[in-house]
């Protein structure tokens, strides 16, 4: 299976190689898609991890055991539904139309067809859209 | 002779429990099923909403002196500018005041929907300091229970029938329309179409000064004709005009809203706004007022107007329908070209249902009219000049 995730380091952890320890002791493969880590300062790292179910899965209690927080991603935006007005001021910019309004005149977001351009999040006038990563 | 309803006899009603109010999609399908005349009949009162950005809003408050006194001359509030120049203590903060540390993510609509929420604002002001007012300085926190008068004043909302916007330049345009992606690929607009107030009520015979109203989930009143009022905009046969024209000045207490009904709105590089959420009754008078409110978004028309154009007036590309609008897509010049909305209508339609259900609770009486609007009024641009050249 291969799974996007998101692993936050706290500063104490940014340090130790859990990526490297990863790949030599689970055997899963990682392709990295966006990092920002530093010494001494909270670290993230955006990976797109692939082996089997069971594998994937301790590779990521192995994450947790050393304290990294570990976020299953499935889009690159999240929309938080308080905030949200449902205006459609983000449809008009989504090119490929994963943001629309329903019969309802109720936002959709179709995290399939999203390319991740993040241009809804300055285009919504709420500010109820944010990155993710 | 059709049904003559009056103020008075609606107002009986309501008091009753005995009145019928439907919102004005709901008054579409009823017309449709029963006709005008026994719709006119049947329904007492159609709720009409919006809730659309409206960058020409703000609140005045007042608040209470200190000691010794001070005649505040520069304003802060959270580090946004407020009007100085109003007596010692009153202020006005208008929405689209930008903060001086955060600039358009926190501006005048941020500061007022905080103090609705009850939060504490910080208040910084200065003054040269008078004989009767020596305070020259002040820094503290107010919030909405500590200050006297607090209420919103918004000097043009409701527009009706605003244009819809295109962009047919190769650049990407930040507007107060929104992002307008370049070479015509999207058409943004902002109305609750059918159900916009002043869609309902062309001529303004129940909309004038005095109208009771819902604004930001309280009561509020119409208190004048809002900027820009043009009424003698051209009209179509059911009265319903072509451009932009009709506006309203609105007023209610700040300290009894919602936000849940009036919230800050961004637009990445122009500015803050507000969305702010506005209801309006229309008692069912008559079968005139009926056939207005019978009119649907296949009826209501605007033009697509060019926004890359900056000098002279824009172009209109198009005339669309507001059903073809919320259809999600348009035809200009043959090309198939994507809708996208400004003004929610989900929000419009809660609160269309929500002064619907005050009405129907007894909470909520029609108010007359005190003076009704001018028909004919047209609107200047400011010109260029030198002094005595007019």
């Amino acid at each position: 299976m291969k799974q996007m995730l998101l692993f936050s380091f706290p500063k104490e952890e940014s340090g130790h190689a859990v990526t490297y320890d990863l790949i030599k002791k689970f055997d899963l493969k990682i392709n990295i898609i966006r990092a920002s880590i530093d010494f001494n300062a909270r670290g993230f790292l955006l990976v797109e991890i692939e082996g089997t179910q069971g594998i994937v899965k301790d590779g990521i209690d192995y994450a947790k055991a050393n304290h990294v927080d570990v976020s299953v991603i499935d889009s690159a935006i999240r929309i938080n539904e308080e905030e949200c007005v449902n205006c459609g001021a983000c449809c008009a910019v989504c090119a490929v139309d994963a943001l629309y309004l329903d019969d309802t005149a109720s936002l959709v977001f179709d995290k399939d067809k999203c390319l991740d351009c993040k241009l809804c999040i300055t285009a919504c006038p709420a500010r109820a859209i944010e990155a993710v990563f | 002779m059709g049904v003559i309803r009056t103020y008075d006899e609606i107002n009986e009603k309501i008091k009753s429990g005995k009145v019928v109010v439907v919102t004005a999609e709901e008054i579409i399908h009823i017309v449709k099923e029963k006709g005008i005349a026994q719709a006119t009949k049947d329904v007492d009162i159609v709720t009409t909403a919006t809730f659309g950005p409206m960058c020409s809003s703000g609140a005045f408050l007042n608040f209470g002196h200190t000691d010794p006194a001070m005649r505040m001359e520069k304003i802060y509030l959270n580090n946004v500018e407020a009007y100085g120049g109003l007596a010692a203590v009153d202020t006005y903060i208008g929405a689209t005041q930008e903060s001086e540390t955060l600039g358009y993510e926190y501006g005048g609509a941020h500061v007022i929907c905080d103090l609705i929420d009850g939060k504490d604002i910080n208040l910084t002001a200065t003054a040269k300091g008078t004989d009767c007012y020596p305070r020259k300085e002040i820094n503290t926190y107010i919030n909405k229970d500590s200050i006297n008068e607090a209420y919103l004043y918004n000097p043009r909302n409701c527009y009706q029938n605003y244009a819809a916007a295109i962009n047919t330049s190769n650049k990407r345009l930040f507007t107060y329309m929104g992002i307008l992606s370049p070479n015509s690929s999207v058409v943004t607009y902002s109305t609750s179409g059918e159900l916009s107030p002043l869609l309902n009520d062309p001529l303004y015979r129940t909309i004038g000064m005095g109208t009771r109203i819902f604004i930001g989930g309280t009561t509020g009143y119409v208190s004048w004709r809002g900027t820009q009022f043009k009424s003698g905009a051209p009209r179509d046969a059911n009265n319903l005009p072509k451009t932009p024209a009709g506006t309203l000045a609105l007023i209610g207490d700040l300290k009894e809203m919602n936000t849940k009904y009036i919230k800050p709105a961004v637009f990445d590089k122009y500015g803050t706004s507000m969305f702010v959420g506005v209801g309006i009754p229309i008692p069912v008078l008559d079968e005139d007022m009926m056939r207005q409110l019978a009119i649907s978004n296949e009826d209501i028309y605007t033009s697509v107007f060019d926004y890359s154009i900056t000098e002279g007036p824009k172009p209109i590309l198009a005339e669309v329908s507001y059903s073809e609008l919320r259809s999600g897509s348009v035809e200009i010049n043959g090309e198939k070209v994507k809708t996208a909305s400004l003004s929610s209508l989900k929000k419009a339609r809660e609160i269309a249902n929500e002064l619907k259900s005050w009405i129907q609770k007894g909470e909520f009486l029609l108010q007359e009219p005190i003076e009704t609007f001018p028909l004919d009024n047209t609107l200047k641009g400011l010109k260029l000049t030198k002094k005595g050249v007019r």
